[in-house]
């Protein structure tokens, strides 16, 4: 699974992207989301309020409840400021 | 047409060329975004820089595109959207509609814009005498956006 940051997330994740392999009961974004927070502070302090945060599955806006899995990408961002 | 680019474009030739040869257009409307050279609270902005996510944008951009179409008989639409660092002044955004009467024109134009400042995935940081900033996401951007969720 690849995971994507932009903007101050980036930053904060230190990293554009990643490759994932979270383990087989990590089927939707929330629980990717509590996951991930579980491996880097940093994500964790960035990740502590998720209604900052915009997620797009296959660069399509998703839910936090949306099913993720092998192969997927897997975005997260702040809301947008283009325009 | 969409196009996602890092360098200037020539907005009176993109006008010109614009729908051009089409009997049916009665009207064009464009509307041009600048980089301002203020922030709300007056600091001094040199220049910005625009990051985005390549695929998804234009993967948006193309499903925003398609929305006006269906809203409105368009003959022709064009969103142009610079990325990279931009000075103060420079060109950002360019959208243009063309249809056969005004009022289509100039609706479809302004929801263009409305949806493509909450749902393209650009995001600008600001480079000021007092350091680079992100920019915050307005809670009017998101209800200028949500008042064509009625149509």
């Amino acid at each position: 699974m690849k995971v994507l940051y932009f903007a101050w997330l980036r930053t904060k994740a230190g990293v554009g992207e990643e490759e994932v392999a979270p383990p087989a009961e990590v089927t939707t974004v929330g629980a990717l989301v509590e996951w991930l927070k579980g491996r880097d502070p940093a994500l964790a302090e960035a990740f502590a309020d998720m209604r900052l945060i915009r997620v797009a599955v296959n660069q399509d806006y998703a839910g936090l409840d949306h099913c993720v899995g092998t192969g997927d990408e897997v975005a997260f961002f702040p809301p947008v400021t283009g325009g | 047409m969409i196009r996602v680019q890092a360098e200037d474009f020539d907005a009176g030739a993109e006008l010109a060329a614009f729908a051009s040869g089409n009997g049916r257009v009665g009207g064009v409307c464009m509307f041009l975004g600048l980089v301002r050279d203020y922030m709300g609270d007056g600091t001094e902005v040199s220049a910005m820089t625009l990051e985005h996510y390549p695929g998804m944008t234009e993967k948006q951009l193309a499903a925003i595109e398609t929305e006006a179409r269906r809203r409105w008989p368009l003959e022709d639409t064009l969103i142009i959207h610079r990325h990279g660092r931009l000075a103060a002044g420079d060109r950002i955004v360019l959208v243009a509609t063309a249809s056969a009467h005004r009022d289509a024109a100039f609706e479809s134009c302004r929801f263009l814009m409305d949806w493509l400042k909450t749902k393209a995935p650009f995001w600008k940081i600001e480079h000021t005498s007092a350091g680079d900033r992100w920019v915050e996401a307005k809670e009017a951007d998101e209800s200028q956006a949500a008042r064509w969720n009625k149509a």
